[in-house]
């Protein structure tokens, strides 16, 4: 695999986790600094599946870096309904643009894709797989509101699924971070996460709890999401155990006052609205924060240069 | 177990599958996993090969065991260490003029290519994409270095046919 992709946190080191971020806050800081910087440069955008955050912040961060976008649209409208494969989409886009950003259904897809493409691939959510940039910009909210080390963080909700929870474990064994899964059994981080936790570099501390109640005064971040209806086989089930998972204020009165709290969006309810103006929702920032995060990956890639050196 | 039953000395048994005068002789191959080696090295008889199988003979190292003899054909190294993926004991004994040529065991490969499918249905190898499966081979079973799904009981199963 060629390494100007971004497949999956686990090819980042702590280091090239931090040169992104670095990069992210001096365009933050200062987005018109390299507002011509990718000028006449195009990136396709290959979404196989709905999105509005991650599709129209890839499209606001390309086009602030002075570059375009051309959009496949959705599936029903594309070449993939008359069964064209994914090896071709990206080999026919590849050669229209200068980076592909790929959302698919499928794990493994952006794996697959990245070995037929010489452009730069971002993995933008393959099936139950993967979501590396949504992680990097969780991690960008992260140092911006509580710091990575000496971290002690919640991660709640589907961890079976969530794409966003595996990448942001993995990430997050590369800093001094204390990682708290609580879910349904039924939903529990899947075995295969767990086992490359424990195989990282610096050993991680991973525990799994099946509920929120006695972990979360020790949290300095929760970072919720949602438990989806199709998971569970019918509607009373998937009520009893969606209501044990959804934080208001009553739920947040044994938190510590300086919890901040995330979630990758949409939510549903398992965030009541009351939080909003609370000091502790840091969700909608964590989403701005995708443009300059974003930005800054498009820029290093789009350069030619590598995000894991 | 029974004490009434023929000498258990491997060579003896050998025999009774019938010598070979060229090819390769896959022994100490755990009871019942003879189809499944045949499954893997892609052997399934419509090419002509000439191949005897003895299936659960009494064994001196294990209770019983499976040998595969596969006339006309050495395999390499690379072929038979696939083999370890559910024969890690097996000997492989290349002939030649009924002479043991060469002699050696399986050893585990880094990867598998193209020989197992992946069993998660979410898996982009599952579908019909120009792809060849590939697993990363871990000390106690095999991972799709696509999805990352792990499989660590069955793996015959998976052999793709």
């Amino acid at each position: 695999m060629r390494h100007d992709h971004l497949i999956t946190t686990k090819q980042l080191s702590r280091a090239d986790i931090e040169a992104v971020l670095d990069r992210a806050a001096e365009l933050d800081a200062d987005p018109s600094a390299a507002a011509d910087r990718h000028a006449g440069r195009l990136l396709g955008l290959l979404f196989f599946e709905p999105s509005t955050r991650t599709k129209m912040s890839f499209e606001t961060a390309m086009k602030r870096l002075g570059g375009d976008v051309v959009d496949m649209g959705s599936v029903e409208s594309s070449s993939v309904t008359k069964g064209e494969t994914l090896a071709d989409t990206v080999r026919v886009i590849e050669g229209y643009t200068d980076g592909i950003v790929l959302r698919h259904p499928k794990q493994g897809a952006a794996t697959m894709a990245s070995e037929f493409v010489d452009v730069p691939l971002l993995n933008a959510g393959d099936g139950a797989g993967h979501h590396p940039t949504q992680t990097l910009l969780d991690l960008y909210t992260i140092r911006e509101t509580t710091g990575l080390d000496d971290l002690t963080i919640g991660i709640m909700g589907d961890l079976k699924y969530g794409r966003t929870v595996h990448s942001l474990a993995h990430a997050l064994t590369n800093f001094d971070a204390s990682q708290h899964f609580i879910s349904p059994e039924s939903l529990n981080l899947p075995r295969e996460v767990v086992y490359d936790l424990h195989q990282g570099q610096t050993g991680a501390r991973i525990r799994e709890h099946e509920h929120i109640d006695d972990i979360l005064p020790s949290l300095d971040v929760l970072y919720v999401t949602r438990i989806q209806r199709e998971r569970f086989p019918d509607e009373n089930e998937y009520q009893q155990v969606a209501g044990e998972y959804q934080i208001d204020a009553e739920t947040l009165e044994v938190a510590d006052e300086e919890l901040t709290i995330m979630h990758p969006l949409p939510r549903v309810d398992e965030i009541a609205p009351e939080i909003d103006e609370t000091d502790h929702a840091a969700y909608f920032e964590q989403a701005h924060n995708g443009v300059p995060v974003r930005m800054a990956l498009l820029d290093m890639l789009l350069e030619g240069g590598e995000i894991d050196e | 177990m029974s004490n009434d039953r023929e000498p258990t000395d491997d060579s003896a048994h050998e025999l009774r599958v019938s010598k070979i005068r060229d090819g390769t002789v896959i022994d100490h191959v755990r009871g019942g996993q003879a189809l499944n080696v045949l499954a893997i090295l892609d052997i399934d008889g419509t090419r002509g090969e000439e191949v005897s199988v003895g299936m659960n003979v009494p064994s001196d190292r294990f209770a019983r065991k499976d040998i595969v003899k596969v006339e006309g054909r050495e395999l390499s190294q690379d072929e038979v260490d696939v083999l370890s993926l559910i024969a890690p004991d097996a000997t492989i004994n290349i002939v030649r003029e009924y002479e043991v040529v060469g002699k050696h065991r399986v050893e585990r490969p880094e990867t598998v290519d193209g020989v197992l499918s992946c069993p998660n249905p979410g898996c982009i190898t599952t579908g019909d994409e120009p792809v060849t499966s590939r697993f990363e081979v871990l000390e106690d079973g095999v991972r799709c270095v696509y999805c990352g799904t792990i499989v660590r009981e069955n793996i015959a199963s998976l052999i793709e046919t």
